[in-house]
């Protein structure tokens, strides 16, 4: 096991961690909070993995925007703070799928990979990488996500806003 | 009987004729006899004018010495017995026919003046019709169950005129009494008819008769066969004990009393023993059952007759009372069979003949009481002659008829060795000459005691009144032997037999007759207002209340069954049948609600079933719409799981 | 160096967690933010494949999942203050109409 693996296994356990305390925190802003770090450790792992571009961005707009936006919709909406259930009635048959997920997804992986191979090496992930092949091959697929954004955003605009400003 | 078969039947073929006329009579009335001038009388006096005339022509080929004639046409067969309709036509029945056509005549020509004005004045001559056919049908049938058929259509025809001006309880009594106390005697009649049926194996007189002359029969069935058929004699013919309804029969109209209680349906009972005389004839105990039977009758019959007050009761006793005189006759054996036979011909005559003038008197002073005529020979003349007459006759007065055939009947009972019997014969005669003689002086003689003004009747009555009395006079000669007594060629039995004439026992008869007479005279022939008789004492009592025999009758037969009877049955018809009907009924409530409860319980239990499985599967399923996302979610979630679980495993 | 299981189980592992909280999370925000887990998962996935295979396009697929994720949370959360406004909660299990 390299450093880079040691590193990596740490970032992930505390991933990890912080995903499940997200989804069984009892106040919502913890859960922001373990949102944050889990986000944040997601991007750490990019860079582990030396995709330098998609890790900045990442810390960028998840940890920046998205979850700034999570806030001030928790904000927004009164949400309840303070140490409550805020689990609903079927926690024991998400529980169940939930698991079911998990141990599919190993079994897949297990049955697939094995344990040990193969090992990655950093190799592409440079912005300069990046940047060809997005306003290459990807550039429509690109701008079509551009009108997405527009359109997010309009539509954003127009369904917050309030029916008595006419 | 035993004369073979005409080889020549001529006019005899037709004799049915003489038969069907009134019957059609009966039936023109019914349907036009109102609207016709003489509102119906047209047909019946046609009818029975014509059927007289074929009579005489019937009776002219006996009087040339020509033999009897039977023809039958199968009716139904019925499984081994054959029913068959048809006729027999011998002396007896030709005289038969001579006097019921005679008689029947005469009486509806006296009913057109009689009837005059009554309010069923074409019912009565249809009816009179209808009775004269089934009297000639009766006379006429070759086998027992025609016969029954006659026998018992003229009883209804009887119970039909008694009750004539039914209106009045009385009227009707009498005709309910007349019915039911012949029918009485009908019972043993018709289990007579059927012990000769079983023990023949057919119903046919002529073969019948054949058997039992042959001995066929065995004598313990014959005697049986005898006395029931004697029985319904005893019913049809009024003897003891059922001689009841005779006197009350009087109640009907006078020219009903003339033809049926006189003349015809009364000898019915008569002519069946002679029609059956080979039953009767070897039956020596059931011969010695009838004469003891007549011999009381006629006895008690004419003692009752000399207490009456009204003038047709005492010539209803005197009928009964003849009537067992042509019974005792009869049950002389062979030789009393023409004697016994000849009195019910001339008896025919002058009985209807009295009563007739009787009406006719009746008809004048508005009574039937003799308390309340006398006198009346000066007002009516030919009633009076007629009466006188008949009343000879009946007496017994020769030369007139009832001389020659009452007579014939006393002398053979003492010449065949029935002492006892002529004793009473002779008795009885003195007895009938008594009461006679009372009627008469009480009713023509002395002075009128009534209220009304009497006067002669019209010619219509009188006429028939005149030819009865003819008759009356002449009639007896047919049996005189002096004049070869041509009656006993017609009718006998056996080989035929003319008695000499006995001028010993017609001295004492004529004896006898006088001393009645006599009687009859010196306590009649001054009025008082106490009836001499009442000397007689408790005897009088005895025959005023008719020897208490209706009243026995009633609380001794007909009470206990109107009441007791009926009470019974009816228990049984409302606790068992009704119990039966009800259990039925209740049986099938019980039915009903089971089936209802299975209906409820199985059947709609099912359907409900039904419905609420489907509400249960429904509430299963409904959580599965709950409308919550997450519970989608979770369904999509699993899916994809366990089809990711299945298409890798697979 | 570093063994690609490991990473795909660490992915499996942010999956299944969000999997979990998308069904059993009440508040619709934190319904959204268990998706934002699972689409990372996918990320990190994608990245890992991306570096096994020394190709680029992983990483931008992975590129246009963050920007779609982030549109989509803006929407999401529009939506989420609009039924706050109708309903007074946001309470998933009583935004129940979805029925017939």
């Amino acid at each position: 096991m390299s450093s880079q693996e040691y590193a990596f296994v740490v970032l992930a356990l505390v991933g990890t961690v912080s995903a499940f305390r997200l989804v069984t925190a009892r106040n919502v802003v913890h859960a922001a909070l373990y949102l944050v770090v889990t986000l944040s450790t997601v991007g750490a792992v990019y860079l582990l993995l030396a995709a330098e571009f998609v890790g900045w961005v990442q810390i960028l707009i998840y940890v920046g925007a998205i979850v700034i936006l999570f806030l001030f919709g928790l904000m927004l909406t009164k949400a309840p703070i303070g140490r409550e259930a805020l689990d609903n009635q079927q926690r024991g048959i998400a529980l169940v799928i939930g698991l079911l997920f998990l141990a599919g997804l190993v079994f897949l992986i297990q049955d697939a990979f094995h344990w040990s191979d193969p090992k990655l090496r950093p190799g592409v992930g440079s912005t300069l990488d990046l940047g060809e092949s997005l306003f290459r091959q990807w550039v429509l697929p690109f701008e079509a996500l551009s009108f997405l954004l527009l359109a997010a955003l309009i539509g954003a605009v127009v369904l917050s806003r309030r029916d008595d400003q006419r | 009987m035993q004369a073979e078969l005409a080889a020549e039947p001529g006019i005899l073929q037709f004799a049915w004729v003489i038969v069907v006329l009134p019957m059609a009579s009966f039936a023109l009335i019914v349907f036009f006899g109102k609207r016709m001038p003489w509102k119906g009388v047209e047909f019946g006096v046609l009818a029975v004018g014509a059927g007289l005339v074929l009579s005489l022509q019937v009776l002219w080929h006996f009087v040339q010495g020509g033999g009897p004639y039977e023809k039958g046409l199968t009716w139904a067969p019925v499984g081994p017995f054959t029913l068959e309709i048809g006729q027999y036509v011998d002396g007896l029945t030709a005289v038969m026919f001579v006097l019921v056509c005679t008689v029947s005549l005469c009486v509806q020509v006296y009913s057109i003046g009689y009837m005059h004005g009554d309010t069923r004045y074409t019912w009565f001559f249809a009816a009179l019709s209808l009775f004269t056919g089934s009297m000639l049908n009766l006379v006429v049938a070759n086998n027992l169950f025609q016969l029954l058929v006659g026998w018992e259509l003229v009883g209804i025809c009887s119970y039909l005129l008694i009750g004539h001006w039914w209106e009045e309880k009385i009227n009707s009594d009498a005709a309910i009494k007349a019915f039911i106390t012949t029918k009485t005697g009908d019972v043993p009649f018709l289990f007579g008819i059927f012990t000769l049926v079983f023990a023949t194996g057919t119903s046919n007189i002529a073969r019948i008769s054949e058997a039992a002359e042959m001995g066929h029969i065995s004598h313990g069935l014959l005697v049986v066969a005898a006395l029931l058929l004697f029985g319904g004699a005893i019913g049809k013919s009024a003897q003891f004990p059922l001689h009841v309804w005779l006197p009350d029969a009087m109640q009907g109209p006078t020219p009903v009393s003339a033809l049926i209680h006189a003349a015809t349906m009364v000898v019915a009972g008569v002519y069946l023993v002679g029609r059956m005389f080979a039953v009767f004839s070897p039956a020596g105990s059931a011969m010695a059952f009838v004469s003891t039977i007549a011999g009381i009758t006629m006895l008690i019959a004419a003692l009752l007759a000399m207490v009456q007050d009204d003038i047709k009761r005492v010539l209803a006793y005197s009928t009964v009372s003849q009537l067992a005189y042509m019974i005792a006759g009869l049950s002389l054996g062979e030789r009393g069979y023409t004697p016994g036979l000849f009195h019910m011909f001339t008896h025919g005559f002058f009985k209807a003949l009295m009563f007739l003038a009787a009406g006719s008197v009746i008809h004048a002073v508005h009574s039937s009481n003799m308390s309340e005529m006398g006198g009346l020979r000066k007002s009516m003349p030919v009633t009076f002659w007629t009466f006188m007459i008949g009343g000879g006759a009946l007496a017994g007065i020769p030369p007139l008829a009832g001389f020659w055939s009452k007579d014939e009947i006393i002398t053979m009972a003492f010449k065949t060795g029935h002492y006892g019997l002529w004793v009473v014969t002779m008795l009885t005669a003195v007895v009938t000459a008594f009461y006679m003689t009372r009627a008469m002086l009480l009713t023509f003689f002395g002075e009128y005691r009534g209220h009304g003004h009497p006067h002669e009747s019209p010619a219509v009555m009188t006429v028939p009144l005149v030819v009865l009395a003819a008759g009356s006079a002449v009639v007896g000669f047919l049996g005189a032997p002096q004049l070869s007594a041509v009656f006993a060629d017609w009718v006998h039995f056996g080989p035929v037999e003319h008695e000499p004439f006995s001028y010993g026992f017609a001295a004492i008869s004529v004896l006898g007759a006088g001393l009645g007479l006599y009687a009859g005279y010196s306590l009649y022939t001054r009025w008082t207002e106490r009836e001499p008789l009442r000397a007689l004492g408790p005897g009088y009592a005895l025959l005023e209340n008719k020897y208490y025999l209706d009243d026995i009758y009633l609380r001794g037969i007909v009470r206990p069954i109107q009441y007791r009877l009926s009470a019974a049955v009816s228990w049984f018809d409302r606790t068992l049948i009704d119990g039966i009907v009800n259990g039925v009924a209740k049986l099938t409530q019980g039915v009903s609600g089971g089936v209802h409860g299975f209906d409820l319980t199985v059947i709609d239990g099912a359907v409900n079933g039904i419905a609420q499985t489907a509400g249960f599967t429904g509430g299963i399923l409904r959580y599965i719409q709950s409308g919550n996302v997450q519970r989608y979610a979770a369904f999509l979630f699993a899916g994809v799981v366990i089809m990711a679980i299945i298409i890798t495993r697979i | 160096m570093i063994r690609l299981p490991l990473v795909l189980f660490f992915s499996a592992a942010l999956f299944s967690t969000g999997v979990y909280g998308v069904l059993a999370r009440r508040n619709a925000v934190l319904v959204l933010m268990s998706i934002e887990l699972m689409l990372n998962a996918v990320n990190v996935n994608l990245v890992a494949f991306s570096q096994l295979w020394q190709h680029i396009t992983g990483q931008v697929f992975a590129l246009f999942v963050i920007a779609v994720a982030a549109a989509e949370v803006g929407i999401g959360l529009a939506i989420v203050i609009l039924i706050y406004r109708n309903r007074e909660t946001i309470s998933v299990d009583e935004v129940n109409l979805l029925k017939w």
